[in-house]
């Protein structure tokens, strides 16, 4: 970086957990429904409405935990963040303070330039979100909806460990990649499923002590993570080289202007009176819990695409589109399952053909009217002769459009390859006898004269004599 | 001063209801009829007489355990459709669209809710002036408080209103008043009666408890309302224990601590000598008293004061003008909604609470103030522990002494929170007592507390009874007539 100045980056990004129901209540957790329609009680912060911890947000910060390889607390306690504001109706935030749930662990992550390095994280705890004010929809006055209030989330929290706005966005990408790869988000970045907030500082090379960082709050898109610490650093450098101080204060990333702006001085922060929600005993993880989710951890993305170039032969391009999300993956997997040792033909039709069909429906791998068991049937005849690329191709539409599985539609259409000698030969020596002079002209050096005949036999089979065979067949014939 | 009538405890009237002595309906018109009679006691702030009348007409075919007795919440429980106020400015409005679940079950029991009852703002208090509706008065002398902060339940059922009342006890908001007035007020352990549409004072230390007459009578209420509850994360799954059958249960070999510290400076002799008469009582009755030392009990006050208004400031953040109870109007801006709503809702005590516990949970004072207490607390809780090992029930005075006067202690904060020196120090460790009626100091009822191991409620009623068996200290109501 100019100037010796080297970036200090730390994200804390929220993960909001697919629960069915809110974090402490039982409302619904469905997106876009009318405003204020998934509220209950508890959510509305009713007197005398009581927080119940849902186990499912549980089980899934403890996913999280064990995937990352972190420290999962048996014991854990929920605090109350307090301050005021009208999309948080109880006056304080349920979340983890001193004792969070998941400590420390690491997410891997490959750079752009497919450089591998690991991100080491904090911590990960479990709050819930808050509502929404909504200011356009009335006269001069606001709006609540608190339909996403009590929203299960797991904020994960990274050391001050990346140096570079390209790297920060590989990490986002890659925690992203991981909590859907693990069943725990829905990754919905549209809907706020995943957002991020950015500390950025800037210091004097590497040992120089911590400059003074800014928040950059409420990012929920990989390209505008990128563009707005970029643009934070190079403002806090032309900050200092003017000889000017750096405040700590929270910023808001601006999205037309590529520009970050100042949202909140440090005079005005909270103080957020932290203590144990004394409504919630500490959170102790239910017997055999952390068991049953170690038994039933995924293989991660990493592994497997380490695995799938390593055990599998796979090229590292295939390797990583094929472990972009773990439908891809596990659908590879399942083609594989019933097509023993052709990884690099599932892998073709898997990100190729198929993948062009799901997107074309708006589907995802796992989804649709081909299934892998289905798709493996069709690829058996590629592998067996019966069909040639191209002919697959169709009969891959066939299948898609309803049409049965690969053998109804080769039966039902007749495209089946001829490869069978003894019906090559009747039609090699058909041919060969309706047209003694070009045989001739062959066997007296005419070489053209072969990819006449080959001809002749295509159109006496309709196009489905198997080309080698028939290649070998009928020089075999016209041998003297 | 008349003499317990049948039809003024739990028991007798359920007996009497069973023989067809008296329908329910009667029952609740009687009960209806003498709210009236003493409305002088401010003791009662909605009247429900219509929800009364229909769930006396259900009582007479319910199997309910408590089926047509009649009775009045602590205005701090939620009623579906029914307003609630804790007493105070800021619920004006508020109507639950839910019932807590101590008034659905007992609603399930057959029980009949004729009102709510007055109380000190938010719990919060020990005289019952600190009321919206301004101030209970002790149906004994009404010159004098009945104690707080269940005042208004406390008076109801010493008046002979209502057969037993609901109540809350967060420092001794239950035991206090039912020493004050003359009556057996039971606080369960933390965690075996839901706290789910219980307004919150302070989350850690609030209790739902009973006022009524007798041991008996709490047992009977007691069975109805205990027991886990889903929407209660710290509510109990420990199954419920018979505190009906086991109110037989006598007192012989029953070791009983008699707490140094509860006899301690600031303790009314009088008073301590009527605990001492109780005692005697029950030693006579074959119980074996212990003198016991409980070294940490002096530090109960000043935690207490750090940890529960530490939690009301946070429990008191949803009352914002915003979704429901009083709104300032006009304001020009979000922060004037805020400051003029709280500040015309809240009444002095509740805010001199909410900015003792904002400043003491703030950074720079959290752990000189919060975590020193929190580790008091664990301190004491350790004490009762230690002294449990050794004896069955620890005893003392509930209350340092008889009924003071209306605004004798309003202007000293300090000197109130001393009414609650020798109950506090239960809540902290979350504990189960009961206060019983033990003889009258200069015309004024006195109470003697006896303290459990936690879920040590069948033992603690069981004691009661045994006592209220031989002595008739809590067979007296106020006035004349019968």
């Amino acid at each position: 970086m100019s100037g010796g100045w080297q970036a200090v980056i730390g994200l804390e990004c929220h993960v909001q957990l697919m629960t069915r129901s809110k974090m402490f209540s039982g409302a619904s957790t469905a997106y876009g429904a009318e405003p204020n329609t998934q509220a209950c009680g508890v959510d509305v912060a009713l007197p005398g409405t009581l927080p119940v911890p849902n186990g499912e947000a549980v089980r899934m910060a403890v996913r999280f935990g064990l995937a990352v390889g972190a420290r999962v607390r048996e014991v854990s306690v929920f605090a109350r963040k307090n301050y005021f504001y009208p999309d948080l109706p109880k006056g304080y935030q349920i979340s983890q303070y001193e004792e969070p749930i998941v400590e420390g662990g690491t997410v891997r992550v490959r750079g752009e330039d497919g450089r591998a390095f690991d991100v080491p994280l904090v911590r990960a705890h479990l709050e819930e979100d808050a509502g929404k004010s909504v200011h356009d929809a009335f006269h001069g006055s606001t709006g609540i909806d608190l339909n996403r209030a009590g929203t299960p989330l797991l904020e994960v929290v990274t050391e001050p460990a990346l140096h570079s706005a390209a790297d920060a966005a590989a990490y986002m990408k890659a925690l992203h990649q991981l909590v859907v790869w693990l069943g725990i988000c829905d990754g919905n970045l549209q809907e706020g499923s995943f957002r991020c907030d950015a500390n950025v500082s800037v210091r004097r090379g590497a040992d120089a002590p911590l400059g003074t960082r800014a928040e950059i709050k409420n990012v929920n898109s990989f390209r505008f993570v990128e563009k707005a610490i970029e643009y934070e650093i190079e403002r806090q450098i032309r900050e200092l080289e003017a000889g000017r101080a750096i405040v700590q204060e929270t910023r808001l990333y601006d999205e037309t202007r590529h520009q970050t702006r100042s949202m909140r001085g440090k005079e005005s922060a909270h103080d957020y009176r932290y203590f144990p929600d004394p409504d919630l005993p500490p959170l102790v993880l239910p017997d055999g819990l952390l068991d049953a989710e170690r038994a039933a951890l995924p293989e991660l993305p990493e592994a497997r695409r380490a695995r799938y170039e390593s055990a599998l032969g796979l090229s590292a391009y295939d390797a990583e589109q094929l472990t972009l999300a773990r439908g891809i993956a596990d659908c590879f997997e399942a083609v594989l399952a019933h097509l023993p040792g052709q990884a690099k033909l599932a892998a073709n039709w898997v990100l190729g053909e198929l993948a062009a069909a799901l997107n074309a429906a708006g589907l995802a791998h796992g989804e649709g009217p081909v299934s892998p068991a289905a798709l493996a049937g069709l690829l058996r005849r590629i592998v067996d002769g019966t069909l040639s690329g191209k002919l697959a191709k169709d009969v891959f539409a066939a299948m898609w459009a309803g049409e049965g599985d690969a053998d109804a539609v080769i039966a039902a259409r007749g495209l089946g390859q001829i490869s069978d000698d003894g019906a090559l030969i009747a039609a090699i020596d058909a041919v060969l006898a309706a047209n003694p002079k070009q045989s001739e002209q062959f066997r007296a050096g005419d070489e053209k004269v072969f990819t006449w005949l080959v001809g002749q036999v295509m159109k006496a089979t309709r196009g489905k004599a198997n080309p080698a065979r028939l290649n070998e067949l009928l020089r075999a014939r016209l041998s003297p | 001063m008349r003499p317990l009538g049948r039809l003024d405890t739990v028991a007798g009237a359920l007996a009497a209801l069973r023989q067809g002595e008296v329908g329910a309906s009667a029952l609740a018109e009687r009960a209806l009829a003498r709210a009236a009679e003493h409305a002088a006691l401010n003791a009662l702030v909605t009247s429900s007489p219509e929800r009364a009348f229909a769930a006396a007409s259900a009582a007479a075919g319910s199997t309910g355990a408590l089926a047509g007795i009649p009775f009045v919440h602590k205005d701090l429980f939620c009623t579906a459709g029914l307003r609630t106020t804790c007493a105070s400015k800021i619920l004006d409005g508020f109507v639950p669209p839910y019932d807590a679940t101590v008034a659905e079950r007992l609603d399930r029991a057959g029980a009949v809710l004729v009102g709510k009852a007055n109380m000190d703002e938010f719990a919060m208090g020990s005289s019952n002036e600190n009321s919206a509706f301004g101030p209970a008065r002790n149906p004994w002398d009404v010159a004098r408080v009945p104690g707080g902060s269940s005042g208004g339940s406390a008076a109801l059922v010493a008046a002979g209103v209502v057969p037993f009342a609901t109540g809350s006890d967060t420092g001794g908001s239950v035991r206090q008043p039912a020493a004050l007035c003359g009556i057996t007020g039971l606080k369960p352990t933390y965690g075996r009666v839901s706290r789910h549409g219980m307004i919150a004072y302070a989350s850690s230390l609030d209790q739902a408890g009973v006022l009524a007459h007798t041991a008996e009578d709490c047992a009977h209420v007691l069975a109805a309302i205990a027991g886990a509850d889903p929407r209660d994360a710290t509510c109990s799954a420990r199954p419920v224990d018979d505190y009906v059958g086991a109110l037989g249960a006598g007192v012989a070999g029953l070791r009983i601590g008699v707490v140094a510290q509860f006899f301690g400076d600031g303790i009314d002799p009088a008073v301590a000598a009527s605990a001492r008469e109780a005692l005697a009582a029950l030693e006579a009755a074959g119980a074996v008293l212990v003198d016991v030392s409980l070294p940490t009990l002096p530090l109960s006050i000043p935690a207490y004061y750090v940890l529960a208004p530490a939690e009301a400031s946070s429990n008191l953040a949803r009352y914002d003008g915003v979704r429901y109870g009083h709104r300032a109007e006009p304001v020009a801006d979000l922060a004037e909604l805020y400051a003029r709503s709280r500040a015309e809702g809240f009444g002095t005590e509740v805010k001199r609470r909410i900015l003792a516990g904002t400043y003491v949970l703030s950074a720079g004072y959290y752990d000189a103030y919060y975590r020193r207490a929190q580790r008091v607390r664990r301190l004491i809780a350790d004490d009762f522990a230690r002294a449990f090992e050794s004896v069955d029930l620890l005893a003392g005075p509930t209350t340092p002494g008889t009924a003071f006067r209306l605004g004798e202690k309003t202007d000293d904060p300090l000197a109130m929170y001393a009414a609650d020196v020798n109950t506090v120090a239960v809540n902290l460790a979350g504990l189960p007592a009961v206060s019983l009626p033990a003889p009258h100091v200069g015309g004024l009822p006195t109470g003697l507390q006896l303290i459990g191991p936690a879920f040590g409620e069948a033992r603690l009623l069981a004691t009661g009874h045994a006592l209220q068996q031989r002595t008739d200290w809590h067979a007296v109501l106020p006035g004349g007539g019968a």
